[in-house]
């Protein structure tokens, strides 16, 4: 990231094949970087960085002043050991860090690419490709760059992109390249073209792009429409070639991944405000401190000069007094350890592996396991109080399957009993050769159904195979590869495929399907195509026996109203179905036919074309045609598609919000794809008192939505609780009842078991935390049983600055909260916004690229791995592949994290004022002259050696509940989230507890020691005496606190403990031992006092004393807690330890299941209010391309020529709808272009001819003969069609490239 | 997932199923419940109860005299003698007269006393050069720089023992007399060696040696400090192997005290004769003082303490009562708990359900 910022772009011009000519403009190459230091470069720009942080400089500064003489009271050693130990494990831990992003930056930049180069295509990594190049890419590979498309394999030089990796949008979208470059499939005309392109810098916007091209004195317009991103995916083209417009950092992938944050946890930040007021108490200390030394000075020292004089530069007491001040500061340094840091960079580390190595957390379909990429976030997870999940990848695995179906008032793939073992799934094999194997059903009787030959039955599967813009590709007999546009319609026709309705091909004109093992070719007369505000598509055929049918599929709140009449008894049981699959989660369709003599089709069609061909209200008039034949329909049926979800999300879901964790789920997805997903993974359900939905497109009206909706919840709130509400703790009780009652609704097996085992305790404390917190918001404890739904537009106004508290406000007094049409930047922005009003901490969950955005700004990032695309994870801080995992990263993980933390920080503060404080009061009686209690190797050790291990061995495995234990009651998450283990208060009980020691340990040492005497008659009242006396109580006083604190015993904490003891004692009696004296006397002048202070009893019976004095007290303490006050951890626990000691195995394995059941139970009864399930991730137009042949695979110039002359107007309806929001009635002006059906009436007609000729007489005999030779045969007929066509085609050729310039 | 044995295929990258990676080592929770804290109180109160009144039988037996001379009898003399700097080197002497009213029975031992002399002030403390009383002969000559202003006196020359805490050496010295119940004066023998560790004497101090020179050669081209009066090679003319760095006195003396209020031992009673043999007996006695060491600069006192010793050392009171108030107190905390248990407590009754 060092490179040399060119000034900024203001327009950006490329030369195709002309590096020297782009060259003058340095553009950015398409190497990343995103690693920090080079070979070269770490030491000194880690070292700068290191000392940046403000505890490594002020050791610094500490080091610089101990080398003073007169202020030196320790020796330098006992600064630089620390500080060289803690400089040297961060550097590693950054050298590590940064090591891993060489690798994957390298990784993506070697990632091959063919390029353009003097005529020929090289192999080339993607960091060598430059702007201007002309690289070609193949199917199914990642862009590498911003191109322009300038011509592919397709006709027409059209592409197709699946860019999930950059807006989530899973459906394919189609890019088209400019008509002149179309045809450029030539290596040579490639190499040779040297047109040139004019267009906008950089930026991050994803949906828009304007340049022009001037190729040879013409000016070509260039829009989005053209271009291929990078980290998009080529689908379903063989190969396309592009010019590379922006590259690496420019691209828009990369201009849209952020800045990376540097995360901080909260622990972090209240320990640096913790370590501010240290410094402060430290410079108090030294201050009074200096001051006992100025009036000690000139009372006493001044007459104790005949012994000790002054030093020359110290002349009066007051510069002794400055000099002592700084004195002390070095002293007293360790309050602030250095090693705190360091030992908390190693306690996350050590969290960091168990995640990594968490079999729970792995995922052995794609064999990954989860990882912690992030190693300093660790115990924020166990304080996260708001997630924000993506729904495809994450919630969803993006994969439709055909559940059920209701046919003609019969439904099927109904499982007998639901908790039963599985049936065995069909085998369609034997039935029929051509079934997809991957396709699963249950429900025999379907299968039997078909095979019988139940008409209906036929009828719906028909449809399903005929009415659809699925494309199939078969490359060999009988492997079939269907392209849908989405996978909804994917899922439908793969199961009509296996039902026996193998849809085999289509042409413009024409679909072929395979009907029970026969052939047959239906005639395609009409599509009435998708969109959003007819929520249904009609296909109009004629099948071989000339019988013109409509088939319709569509929303069932759409298709009920257009039925028959004689329609309703069918329809009421249908509804019925609906309901029930709706109620689990699955997205309906219901499907209807209609006869058509030829009269009405003459007389529609006539109606349609001139729909089509007018030129004003074309969309109105087209709609109002199709509006005219959908009615009186024949109800077929419906079906039931399963958006799966992820394994265990819905348990997952509940035990989060259990856990008090709020879940929003924002999605680039359709409003009710949306709430669909909400509603299948138990987000949503029926049991809310009401689910607001916000779509307006105005400020004024978003904010009038919001604010009626939380009047209702305020309506709602108050009138449930009645007359409760008295005052505030009228509240805080309204909010405690309603928990507990959601409590006893969502889990009943939990909540009983939490209800009996946690009962009062939790109880109380959770009212008390609840009104302690939240009494100051109203909104907040508005019970959570409402949700609310809000689409990208009106969040784009919610998100405007004088709407945020609007929103918020709103929002957060909902329990679900759905975000739909979302941009990756919006995503960021509500996260952002929770951070900035909700001081909460925030999780945000994603897989794809158009995450990486919120990844990124939330407190904590989560990428779903195992996907295709690994930008999520590698935006993120913790990386798993399953969703469900989260409750384990959270409630496990998170949980024990946060926990350890925190002892870890209450112990470490205390042990470090325990030792320090000693001097403090030593300092009274050494004439405040900065003498040290104890020995210099002692406290150079103290932190390091003596006591870094227990305390780190605590920090790392200590654990309150089991893991199971903590999922069961996911309440046992709430301290966490009300920051209850370590804040300011328990700061100051763990300081008062460390000085309270300090003073035991410095006062009966002194009492006991100043009269005492060896038994040799020798006293013990000289300075080494004390000094090993006072240490050695202080390890074994700080030894049995971290005893106490430890609540999990494992053999390291066994080792650790009585190690750090047994180091101590070997430590000392070695740097006391006459060796180390002999050699250097002046560094070891303790020689003996250890062996002659620990042979006397009275030193042991001081060291007794003083510990049963610091200890009695804090365990009284702890027990009153524990007994008066337990927190739910701790009844848990003590449930634990009863059940154990009774053996009883507990009966808890089947609660979540038990619970999710009696929800399902529930959910049957739940209304049809959100039914309207025709919401696929569909896409208009699809229609339009399939009826003008645009999309079809077929080498006959004439066909394509042919089809060309639509090529536009199809692109151009496509383009505008995207561009325009709002519904398309509103859009109003016609577009030139039309679908083929009224666009091309006079060839229709010929070839209708042509083709009814054809259709009628050969199908019968073609039905014995293999489907391969469909092709050629179709071949053959349009061929007799494009004599006929090529000259008008020519012409629209023209036409087009004029439009162009 | 239960299947650990198969690890090929896509289970190649999955986590070990060890006890220590999966956080399920086994291990012992303990937890603070009534049932292991109150036994625990009542124990500890016992103890500490049983070790009280254990100290203090023991002290009770134990006897001490503490004679403060700094201006007692004709003491007061020597005292304003001192005051004038000018006096400083002249000898003064002069005798305290104490009583003991019950015979001290077994090891007596003889301290002196300071009261306001801060031997533990960090830059005192520091103003000496071990690697010389060690023996080593360049420090000999050459001080550590830590002992300055005591490092080289006047006329250049190297201060041997350097540093302030040699140089303030207690050059007090003591002769105690029995008036015995007949009437005469009894010297009581005093032994004035042994008072120091072991360690100290054999290790920490050491005379510089060097090949047949006598002990004032090796120390020739040094000083002794200012204000003693003798060379540190004839500190004890008595006794050869006193001399040097391995002087008694001045190891005692370089044993830092940690407070500003120490004692020192002096001398121990040698019982070989009567009648001694037992102790010191019953009657008056006076102490012969050398009154050298000024104390009225910095308001200090002398005393001189006499004292028998136990198993634990010499008397102290405070180890004993402060055993007897933690017990009682931990007795309390311990009642109070129980009582709060039994009454109020949650945790019985909340757990069991």
């Amino acid at each position: 990231m060092f490179r040399k910022k060119p000034p900024p772009e203001e327009e950006r011009r490329v030369r195709a094949n002309d590096r020297e000519y782009n060259e003058r403009f340095q553009y950015a190459s398409n190497c990343i970087m995103t690693s920090k230091y080079n070979i070269i470069t770490f030491l000194p720009v880690n070292l700068f960085e290191q000392f940046q942080e403000v505890a490594n400089t002020y050791f610094l500064f500490l080091l610089i002043l101990q080398l003073i003489p007169q202020i030196s009271s320790l020796s330098w050693f006992t600064t630089i050991v620390p500080l060289a130990l803690v400089l040297s494990i961060t550097a590693v831990k950054d050298a590590t860090d940064d090591y891993f992003r060489h690798r994957s930056d390298n990784q993506v930049n070697n990632r091959r690419s063919q390029v353009l180069m003097r005529g020929s295509l090289q192999n080339e990594k993607w960091m060598n490709v430059r702007v201007g190049d002309i690289i070609k890419l193949e199917n199914n590979q990642f862009v590498a760059a911003d191109l322009l498309l300038l011509s592919s394999s397709e006709p027409h030089g059209l592409c197709y992109i699946e860019t999930a990796e950059l807006d989530g949008e899973t459906n394919m979208k189609v890019r088209q390249s400019v008509s002149v470059t179309s045809e450029f499939g030539d290596l040579n005309i490639l190499s040779s073209f040297d047109g040139e392109v004019v267009c906008e810098p950089p930026n991050n916007k994803l949906d828009r792009f304007r340049g022009t091209l001037y190729w040879r004195d013409k000016k070509y317009t260039l829009t989005n429409q053209n271009m291929l991103l990078r980290g998009c995916v080529l689908r379903n083209t063989e190969s396309c070639f592009g010019l590379v417009i922006f590259a690496g950092p420019d691209t828009k992938l990369m201009q849209n991944s952020g800045r990376t944050k540097f995360k901080r946890t909260s622990i972090d930040r209240l320990m640096n405000t913790l370590v501010r007021w240290i410094f402060g108490f430290l410079v108090c200390m030294g201050v009074i401190l200096a001051l006992g030394n100025a009036v000690w000075e000139r009372e006493v020292g001044s007459l104790f000069q005949r012994y000790l004089p002054w030093e020359p530069p110290v002349d009066n007491f007051l510069f002794s007094a400055f000099f002592s001040f700084w004195s002390y500061v070095i002293i007293l340094n360790t309050v602030v350890p250095i090693s705190l840091y360091v030992s908390v960079e190693v306690i996350r580390l050590g969290h960091s592996y168990f995640i990594n190595w968490d079999q729970k957390m792995f995922c052995s379909l794609c064999s990954t396991a989860a990882e912690a990429r992030t190693t300093t976030l660790n115990e924020e997870l166990g304080q996260v109080e708001y997630v924000f999940s993506d729904k495809t990848g994450t919630l969803t695995q993006n994969i439709m399957s055909f559940n059920k179906c209701s046919i003609n008032g019969q439904t099927y793939g109904e499982l007998a009993d639901p908790l039963g073992p599985l049936p065995k799934r069909l085998d369609f094999t034997q039935f029929n050769p051509l079934a997809d194997p991957d396709f699963s059903f249950y429900d025999e009787k379907l299968l039997e159904a078909v095979k019988v030959g139940d008409s209906h039955t036929h009828e719906f599967f028909r449809l399903l195979s005929l009415c659809h813009t699925v494309m199939s590709e078969e490359k060999s007999e009988g492997e079939l590869l269907y392209k849908a546009q989405s996978p909804d319609e994917g899922a439908l026709v793969t199961a009509a495929r296996n039902f026996g309705f193998v849809f085999r091909s289509r042409t413009p004109r024409t679909i072929t399907t395979t009907e029970m093992g026969r052939t047959v070719t239906y005639s395609l007369l009409a599509i009435l195509d998708f969109n959003n505000i007819r929520k249904r598509m009609s296909v109009i055929v004629r099948n071989p026996e000339g019988k013109i049918r409509l088939y319709c599929k569509g929303a069932d709140t759409v298709l009920l109203e257009r039925l028959h009449p004689s329609n309703q008894e069918l329809m009421a049981v249908t509804s019925d179905h609906l309901n029930d699959y709706a109620a689990d989660g699955l997205r309906t369709l219901a499907l209807a036919y209609k006869d058509l003599s030829e009269d009405d089709w003459e007389e529609w069609s006539e109606s349609h074309s001139n729909a089509e061909k007018s030129t004003d209200y074309r969309e109105d008039r087209l709609a109002s045609a199709y509006e005219q034949i959908e009615q009186e329909m024949m109800l077929l049926g419906a079906t039931a598609i399963e958006d799966k979800l992820q394994e265990g999300v819905p348990e997952t879901i509940a035990v989060l919000s259990l856990a008090n964790i709020k879940i929003w789920v924002l999605t680039g997805d359709k409003q009710e794809t949306a709430v669909n997903i909400g509603y299948s993974c138990k987000m949503l359900t029926d049991d809310m008192t009401e689910v607001f939905i916000i779509s307006g497109h105005t400020v004024h009206s978003v904010r009038q939505e919001l604010r009626n909706a939380r009047k209702r919840m305020l309506e709602l709130s108050q009138k449930k609780d009645g007359e409760k509400v008295e005052g505030m703790e009228g509240w805080g009780e309204a909010c405690f009842r309603t928990n507990g009652f959601e409590d006893g609704q969502k889990g009943d097996g939990t909540a009983e078991r939490a209800g009996g085992g946690g009962g009062g305790g939790e109880g109380n404390y959770l009212q008390r935390s609840q009104h302690s917190s939240h009494s100051s918001n109203f909104m907040d404890i508005i019970s959570g049983e409402c949700a609310l739904v809000i689409n990208g537009y009106s969040l784009a106004h919610a998100l405007e600055a004088d709407m945020e508290v609007e929103f918020v406000s709103t929002a957060c007094a909902c329990k679900a909260v759905i975000c739909c049409r979302v941009t990756p930047l919006q995503k960021a922005q509500v996260v952002e916004l929770i951070k900035k009003h909700k001081k909460a901490v925030t999780l945000a969950i994603g897989d794809g690229a158009n995450d990486v955005c919120m990844i990124k700004s939330a407190h904590i990032g989560v990428g779903i791995s195992g996907q295709e695309g690994i930008q999520a994870v590698l935006a993120s801080d913790y990386s798993f592949s399953q969703f469900r995992f989260l409750q384990r990263l959270l409630l496990v993980h998170g949980r024990w994290s946060y926990l350890r933390m925190c002892r870890f920080l209450c112990y470490f503060f205390y042990k470090n004022f325990a030792f320090t404080m000693v001097h403090f009061w030593f300092g009274f009686f050494c004439g405040f002259s900065a003498q040290t209690v104890y020995d210099q190797y002692f406290i150079t050790l103290y932190n390091i050696v003596y006591t870094s291990l227990p305390v780190l061995a605590m920090g790392i495995f200590d654990q309150d509940v089991p893991d199971q234990r903590s999922l069961e009651y996911p309440k046992l998450y709430e301290p966490g989230q009300l920051n209850l283990l370590f804040n300011k208060k328990e700061f100051f009980i763990c300081i008062a507890q460390g000085i309270y020691t300090s003073l035991v340990l410095f006062f009966v040492p002194y009492a006991v020691l100043s009269d005492a005497t060896q038994s040799t008659g020798v006293p013990l009242a000289d300075y080494q005496t004390f000094a090993v006396t006072t240490a050695t109580a202080l390890v074994i006083v700080v030894s049995v606190q971290i005893a106490l604190d430890t609540g999990f015993w494992t053999i390291f904490n066994h080792v650790f403990v009585w190690g750090s003891l047994g180091t101590y004692f070997t430590i000392m009696i070695a740097l006391n031992s006459q060796t180390v004296f002999r050699i250097f006397p002046n560094q070891f002048h303790f020689v003996g006092s250890s062996q002659n202070t620990l042979m006397q009893p009275v030193v042991w019976l001081t060291i007794a004393l003083a510990t049963a004095i610091c200890i009695v007290p804090v365990l009284a303490f702890r027990f009153l807690k524990l007994d008066l006050r337990p927190q739910l951890s701790d009844t848990v626990r003590y449930t634990q330890l009863v059940r154990q000691k009774r053996r009883k195995p507990a009966g808890v394995a089947g609660a979540w299941r038990g619970a999710g059941s009696t929800s399902e139970g529930r959910l049957l009864a739940r209304g049809s209010s959100r039914r309207s399930g025709y919401a696929f991730a569909h896409q208009e137009g699809f229609g339009e391309l399939i009826t003008s042949g645009k999309n079809m695979r077929l080498s006959s110039l004439a066909l394509a020529s042919f089809a060309s002359r639509h090529s536009t107007s199809w692109i151009e309806t496509l383009r505008r709808k995207k561009n325009t929001p709002t519904p398309p009635s509103t859009a109003g002006e016609s577009s030139p272009a039309q679908s083929c059906l009224s666009g091309s009436v006079p060839p229709l007609s010929n070839s209708s001819s042509v083709l009814g000729n054809s259709q009628e007489t050969p199908i019968e005999e073609e039905t014995d003969t293999t489907p391969v030779d469909n092709t050629p045969s179709e071949k053959v007929l349009f061929s007799v069609t494009s004599p006929a066509l090529s000259a008008a085609s020519k012409a629209a050729d023209h036409q087009v490239s004029a439009e162009d310039t | 997932m239960g299947k650990d044995d198969t690890r090929a295929g896509p289970l190649v990258r999955r986590p070990d199923n060890s006890a220590f990676k999966q956080q399920r080592l086994p291990a012992w929770s303990p937890m603070l419940t009534a049932s292991t804290v109150l036994p625990f109180f009542y124990l500890t109160a016992l103890i500490c109860m049983l070790l009280g009144v254990l100290l203090l039988l023991t002290v009770q037996s134990t006897q001490e005299i503490k004679v403060d001379y700094t201006e007692a009898g004709t003491c007061n003399i020597c005292l304003q003698k001192r005051k004038n700097v000018t006096n400083g080197a002249l000898p003064c002497s002069c005798t305290v007269v104490f009583s003991v009213e019950k015979a001290f029975r077994g090891n007596v031992f003889f301290y002196y006393g300071l009261r306001n002399f801060h031997q533990n002030l960090r830059r005192y403390m520091d103003s000496r050069d071990d690697a010389q009383t060690v023996g080593r002969a360049g420090n000999l000559k050459n001080p550590s720089t830590y002992c300055e202003p005591f490092r080289k006196d006047k006329n250049g020359l190297p201060i041997a023992p350097c540093g302030a805490v040699a140089n303030s050496i207690f050059n007090d010295s003591f002769s105690l007399v029995y008036h015995g119940s007949t009437g005469g004066f009894v010297p009581v023998p005093l032994l004035r060696n042994g008072v120091t560790w072991y360690t100290d004497k054999n290790i920490k101090f050491r005379n510089p040696q060097k090949e047949n020179l006598t002990l004032a050669q090796v120390f020739e081209g040094t000083a002794p400090p200012p204000y003693w009066q003798k060379p540190a090679y004839a500190l004890d003319p008595s006794d050869s192997t006193n001399n040097g760095f391995i002087n008694d006195d001045l190891i005692v003396w370089m044993r830092e005290a940690a407070f500003p209020n120490f004692k020192k031992l002096y001398g121990v009673l040698f019982r070989a004769n009567k009648p001694f043999t037992k102790g010191l007996p019953v009657g008056n006695y006076s102490i012969h003082i050398n009154y050298n060491f000024p104390v009225q600069h910095f308001q200090g006192r002398k005393e001189v303490v006499l004292t028998t010793l136990t198993w634990f050392g010499g008397q102290n009171h405070f180890l004993a009562i402060a055993y007897l108030v933690t017990s009682s107190v931990t007795l309390l905390i311990a009642v109070g708990l129980t009582v709060v248990w039994w009454k109020f407590g949650r945790n019985g009754k909340n757990m069991e359900k």
